[in-house]
């Protein structure tokens, strides 16, 4: 199994108390499967994302990816995990600003160690990068952007792939282009995928589905 | 100059304060000369003080002064620098367009100042007012202007007050005041402009006391008037609560007549603005007993004595039932 | 509306408490920099002006026996009675004060004003009062403290003065009054025995320490120039931060105007608290520094500045007004921009413009065209002004060109970087540039000041010490006071020692200058021991051979003179055979030989004597000339201890030198504490992307700290330059036009080495806080940068 959440717990402290996010959420993915992640806005599901990429912490339960528990890794151990076997795609703001589109694309992979230029320049031609490599995030519009950051977290070939609405920002016309384009490399790279979403349409396109209501898997 | 002002404040508002340890004028005097023509250290004021309308070579009209003051911080002489004497000297000369004034200060006890009655000299620094047998000789000089005079009294001196005793308040401060009215002076006077040579006649007024003023008299107006007739009128007016007047009028042989409070009479009838003052330079003057009411007027407004102590001093020209000329000295318009 | 809008301004701080206190502390630390500078600078003005009040130094001609003898009351008398308005001075050293006995009645009315005032005042001081009037720092009996008196002196009359000296009748010098009646007699009539010294214009001491000065005020100028780019960046930071703000209430109908008033009140308001805050601290520190300031002084010029710290309106008031004025330049180009801006605007703080914008263009521009202007003012300043928009040309130029030269530099290293995180390290550190531009300019500029008043110091120290060797070549310096004292010396010491110098000097005109002129005698200790700036070959020779004259530097810049020409001197043509560097001297120096002296001058006898003999000698020839003589110990001066004394005056001068440096520093090192501090809300977007591919909050903070020390390191080396070239306009240019004479200058790598560690430990201290708050921001802080919420 690539991924398997156990009884995931996690409370946030907010001006009126605690609060709890997530009570007890469990489920799978397997390798090449695609799940949807669904919910009413404040239910849980983009943090359940971050706790699945290892960018937090939850209070109690586990995360196991390719059998490791990430919640009882280190910071570095969960910093080296995010650079090679998970990549995210945010809504927005992903990218790296002080650097050029090129720079943005080759850093994880180079990060990870896995810098592969043939395979670098077949995403940038697939994504319709080619003619922006040299300009900044800033210079670009926001389907251009989100291509980018695909094109980042393909690159090193990670074994599963999270996305938080990453077309949440884009037009209609856009968004379709990008998730076209999202699903199909993710396809052809053999990884798992979990994207949290609030379109029915779009979850519906995927493997699996799953619901999260009042911090549980309804 | 250092010296403060308030020294010479004390000199002229001062002079209402209590003269502990210091002689008191007091009434009958007798006058011993030369003796008295010199210092009384004693009192804590006194000065010889010579005012001279002058005619020059050149026909116009001049005034000079010449004054030698005395003032005691204890009643007491001493050699060397720790004499309680100081001295001040003030020169002016008044042109009808300008004004040129200096002073001097010094203290007694090593030389630099004083006065010895026999043979007469009257000294600060390089001035002088000497005596010999033939004449007196007058000299002060500042940065811009000097005067060198020699000067002949043909006459007796005078006596103010009863004999020499002159009142100066209702309450009974009072002073030693005697003049000589009769000087004959020439000489030359050194000007920016040049030199002009200039002869006329000069008037000496010896004064000395502890208190002279009352402690609610804030100045004065004096007047030394020479009628054309040969005649003179001395008169003054003390301002303070009330205005204390006095005057003593002077037959051309010197004969004398003393005026009690009442007679003398000053009114301003013109104000001229000088050193950022307001200050009476026309004056109609009254001594009804005598038949006189003249008007008096400045030779020239602007004769102020920028000094320690500042003050309005210079020669006035008279008209009316007599006519002739004088000198003005007003205090207290600070 | 108005309280409305406000309550909704000032929210912003008291929501963000922290860029409050940076802005106030940041006015405050550059305020209390520069009015700390310059209330030393003027309580030692104010006690020179009180010193040349007292003592009427340089501003009246004096006259004082040929001989050097005291004269009497007769002759003071005989002098004003024949026209001479002169008055008397009689003084002496007492204990450590120095009693001056005056005459207030005849003094200049410049002089004394201390005993001015009412009767009484007079009264207590002069006919028997006996009233000792005394400077701050000088303690006697029953003496009045009066601060106008010059420092280490206390005042009374001449008759009190004369009985505490039991000097009846002696007068030691008169001042001659400015003013002077038109008919005198001649003073060679009256008083043949005196001499007039003529006044040399301005205090002398004042403008012997103007050298001195020289220092502070650039460093003061500085201070203010590093101080105004702390309150510029503090204050632009402190608009962007609102922009969110001030859009909401736009677009709620606050009208823009009173906006910009409310911003305007607020910022003045602000900038006054801060400025008598600033003012407060300044005092501490010149409180701190002065009394080291006042001993350097006291040593180097024998110029006496009271230890004791008065509160002077200048200083406070020059203070409040840098602290308002600063503020209002820089909120001035603030409350433009937002009157320009657009509703609509973007609510967050703008992101920082990628490198390479027209900003970046416009500064290279000017700051190429400051920095010709130097260069050409470098080849052709003369004078003092010319040496000081130089100096500002320079600086200004130096500090705007700064972020375009760190820029092709980061570029650079971002081209020729191999690791990717490398690669982003230097992208991204040429990313925060423009936030930390501010910062880093008064960085360079602390460091600039730091490294050119250093090497100037030093440049001085070292050639002042060995000016000192040069000028103290005997072992040994013997004063006398009347001609049978000399006589009595030179005998005895004759026969005991390797050669008896005597040295005689005058004052007198040459070329239109005034001039000391000193006497040598033909001896091996100046061919020695002398080193002329130019010379003839044989420059001893020719000058005993009766016919030749050396001069000092001043002299000959000042009078154009130039080796081989000659110059009359009391009625004889000389000829100029060498012109030697006389450092500290104010006026021109000319030294003939001691026969030709004798000569010319037949009535100066020496006063001085410099006696060579073995060092170890010493000791025993000054208890013999006390023993045997009757010298005072006082009279006789150990060349030894002159130079320790010399020494430690420039161990006090270093202290405060380096007080100085390490203030400046200290406030660069906060402005980069409060630039990153303020930029950190901004940071976190451009780092969570970079944490969330894979980099640890440690690895990040580790980075941030990196990438401040490498700044200061890369800024650090422009500095030094920099400073060389300021240290070299300083000393070839500023002094030369200033005082006539040239420093040589020296370096002193260590010292920079050492400044340099300063500068990094202050950015490095300045890093660490914002660094580790970094490294410890949760994970969900970075995370809302992602949030669809935002």
């Amino acid at each position: 199994m690539l991924l398997r959440v156990e009884k995931i717990h996690k409370t946030f402290d907010t001006a009126d108390g605690p609060f709890a996010v997530l009570r007890g959420v469990d489920l799978t993915l397997a390798g090449g499967d695609s799940l949807a992640l669904t919910g009413e806005s404040g239910s849980g599901k983009s943090t359940l994302l971050h706790l699945i990429g290892g960018l937090d912490l939850p209070d109690a339960g586990q995360v196991v990816i390719d059998g490791v528990d990430i919640a009882a890794m280190d910071d570095a151990g969960r910093a080296s995990m995010r650079r090679g076997a998970v990549g995210v795609v945010f809504q927005q703001f992903n990218l790296i600003p002080s650097l050029t589109v090129s720079a943005n694309i080759a850093f994880q992979a180079r990060l990870a160690g896995r810098h592969d230029p043939d395979w670098i320049d077949a995403l940038t031609q697939r994504l319709g990068l080619t003619a922006q490599l040299n300009k900044y995030p800033e210079q670009l519009s926001g389907g251009q952007q989100q291509r980018v950051a695909i094109a980042r977290t393909i690159a090193p070939r990670p074994r599963l792939v999270l996305a938080d609405e990453p077309t949440g920002n884009l037009d209609e016309d856009t968004a379709a282009e990008v998730m076209e384009l999202l699903l199909s490399l993710v396809a052809e790279t053999g990884a798992g995928l979990l994207m949290v979403t609030h379109s029915m349409a779009l979850a519906d396109r995927l493997d699996h589905r799953v619901h999260l209501r009042a911090g549980r898997i309804a | 100059m250092l010296m403060p002002a308030a020294v010479w404040a004390q000199g002229f508002a001062g002079l209402g304060e209590a003269a502990e340890g210091f002689a008191i004028p007091s009434a009958d005097p007798v006058f011993e000369f030369p003796a008295d023509d010199g210092a009384h250290p004693d009192y804590r004021i006194e000065w010889w003080y010579i005012t001279a309308n002058l005619t020059g070579d050149d026909g116009l009209d001049y005034g000079l002064q010449w004054t030698l003051f005395r003032t005691a911080l204890a009643p007491a002489e001493q050699d060397g620098w720790s004499s309680p004497q100081l001295w001040m000297g003030h020169a002016a000369v008044t042109t009808p367009t300008a004004h040129y004034v200096t002073e001097r200060l010094a203290r007694g006890g090593i030389g630099q100042a004083g006065v010895i009655a026999e043979p007469f000299e009257a000294w600060i620094d390089e001035w002088e007012f000497s005596d010999s047998d033939e004449a007196a000789r007058l000299r002060a000089a500042g940065s811009e202007f000097a005067f060198d005079m020699t000067m002949k009294a043909d006459g007796p001196r005078v006596f103010h007050g009863d004999r020499g005793y002159s009142v100066k308040s209702a309450s009974g401060q009072a002073s030693y005041y005697f003049s000589q009215p009769f000087f004959d002076i020439e000489g030359m006077l050194q000007l920016p402009d040049g030199n002009v040579r200039v002869t006329g006649d000069a008037w000496l007024d010896r004064e000395w006391s502890s208190q002279p003023l009352a402690s609610d008299q804030t100045g004065w107006d004096w007047f030394s008037l020479s009628f054309d007739d040969g005649a003179k009128l001395m008169g003054f007016a003390l301002r303070g609560a009330q205005v204390y007047a006095q005057a003593t009028l002077i037959d051309p042989d010197g004969q004398t007549k003393a005026y009690p409070d009442g007679a003398f009479t000053a009114a301003p009838l013109d104000f001229s603005d000088v050193a950022g003052r307001s200050v009476p330079t026309k004056w109609r003057v009254t001594l009804a007993d005598a038949g006189i009411d003249v008007t008096v007027g400045a030779l020239n407004t602007q004769s102020w004595m920028e000094t320690s102590v500042p003050y309005w001093e210079g020669p006035v020209r008279v008209s009316g039932t007599h006519s002739g000329r004088g000198y003005l000295e007003m205090t207290g318009y600070e | 509306m108005i309280r409305a809008t406000y309550a909704a301004l000032w929210g912003h701080w008291w929501r963000n408490p922290l860029q409050l206190f940076t802005l106030l502390a940041g006015l405050a630390l550059a305020t209390a920099l520069w009015s700390g500078v310059q209330a030393i600078n003027a309580e030692a003005r104010a006690s020179y002006d009180a010193a040349a009040a007292t003592l009427g130094e340089g501003q009246f001609d004096r006259l004082i026996r040929r001989d050097g003898l005291p004269m009497t009351d007769t002759t003071y008398v005989q002098l004003r009675r024949a026209g001479w308005l002169v008055s008397p001075v009689i003084e002496s050293r007492v204990a450590n004060a120095r009693l001056v006995g005056i005459d207030p009645l005849t003094a200049p009315g410049a002089l004394a004003p201390m005993v001015s005032g009412d009767i009484a005042g007079l009264q207590d001081f002069i006919a028997g009062g006996g009233r000792v009037v005394a400077a701050p720092d000088v303690v006697i009996d029953g003496a009045k403290t009066d601060p106008a008196v010059a420092a280490g002196t206390a005042i009374a009359d001449i008759a009190t003065v004369q009985a505490l000296l039991n000097r009846a009748g002696e007068i030691d010098l008169l001042i001659v009054d400015p003013e002077q009646p038109i008919n005198q007699m001649p003073l060679a009539q009256v008083a043949p025995e005196l001499s007039r010294q003529t006044a040399q214009g301005g205090s002398d001491i004042a403008r012997l320490t103007d050298s001195f000065h020289l220092n502070l005020t650039a460093f003061g100028l500085l201070s203010f120039a590093v101080g105004i780019f702390i309150v510029h960046g503090a204050i632009g930071l402190a608009f962007e931060q609102r922009r969110g703000t001030i859009r909401s209430l736009r677009a709620l109908g606050a009208p823009l105007r009173l906006l910009i008033i409310l911003m305007a009140t607020e910022l003045m308001t602000l900038a006054l608290v801060a400025g008598v805050i600033g003012v407060g601290l300044g005092y501490l520190v010149a409180g701190a520094l002065l009394p080291d300031v006042a001993a350097t002084l006291r040593g180097l010029y024998g110029a006496e500045v009271s230890g004791v710290l008065q509160l002077r309106p200048i200083w406070w008031v020059s203070g409040i007004v840098i602290a308002l004025g600063g503020t209002a330049i820089a909120g001035g180009a603030a409350l433009w921009k937002l009157s320009r801006m657009p509703l609509l605007a973007g609510a967050q703080p703008r992101a920082l413009a990628i490198a390479g914008g027209r900003t970046v263009k416009m500064l290279a521009v000017v700051s190429g065209v400051l920095l010709t202007t130097a260069a050409i003012l470098a080849m052709t300043a003369t004078g003092v002004i010319g040496g000081f928009i130089l100096l500002g040309a320079l600086l200004v130029g130096a500090a705007l060109g700064l972020p375009v030269v760190l820029r092709v530099i980061l570029q650079y290293a971002e081209s020729r970087s191999k690791g990717v995180v490398t690669g982003w390290f230097w992208a991204d550190t040429r990313q925060q540039l423009p936030g930390l531009s501010l910062a880093l300019m008064a960085l360079l500029l602390a460091m600039t000041a730091n490294i050119g008043v250093s090497t100037m110091v030093s440049s001085f120290r070292l050639t002042f010490v060995s000016f000192l060797d040069q000028r103290l070549a005997s072992e040994l310096y013997v004063n006398v006071e009347t001609p049978t004292q000399a006589e009595a010396v030179v005998a005895y010491t004759t026969p005991r020692v390797d050669a008896v110098l005597p040295l005689m000097s005058t004052k007198l005109q040459v070329a239109g200058w005034p001039v000391d002129l000193l006497s040598a005698r033909d001896h091996a200790t100046y061919r020695d021991n002398w080193q002329m700036l130019f010379a003839t070959q044989r420059p001893w020779d020719d000058l005993h051979e009766g016919a030749g004259i050396l001069i000092n530097e001043q002299l000959a810049r000042g009078a154009g003179i130039e080796i081989g020409e000659t110059v009359l001197v009391a009625g004889k043509d000389l000829s100029v055979v060498g012109i030697y560097g006389d450092y500290g001297n104010p006026i021109g120096q000319a030294i003939i030989a001691e026969t030709l002296f004798q000569s010319l001058f037949p009535d100066v006898v020496p006063t001085r004597f410099g006696i060579r003999l073995p060092v170890h000698d010493t000791a025993d020839l000054v208890a013999g000339l006390e023993r045997d003589v009757g010298l005072p110990e006082a009279a006789m001066i150990n060349q030894a201890s002159i130079k320790a004394l010399s020494l430690g005056v420039f161990d006090r001068t270093f202290t405060v030198t380096t007080a100085l440096n390490i203030l400046t520093l200290a406030v660069a090192g906060f402005a980069i504490l409060m630039s990153l501090l303020t930029l950190t809300s901004m940071r976190t977007p451009q780092l969570a992307p970079a944490w969330a591919i894979g980099l640890t909050r440690f690895q990040l903070g580790r980075l941030e700290l990196l990438r401040t020390v490498m700044l200061a390191l890369l800024t650090g080396a422009l500095a030094l330059p920099l400073g060389l070239t300021l240290a070299w306009v300083l000393l070839a240019v500023v002094n030369v036009a200033a005082f006539g004479w040239r420093l040589p200058m020296f370096f002193f790598p260590w010292e920079y080495a050492r400044l340099g560690g300063f500068a990094v430990i202050a950015a490095g201290l300045a890093a660490m806080w914002p660094a580790v708050r970094l490294a410890r921001t949760p994970p969900a802080e970075l995370l809302k940068v992602f949030s669809s919420e935002r």
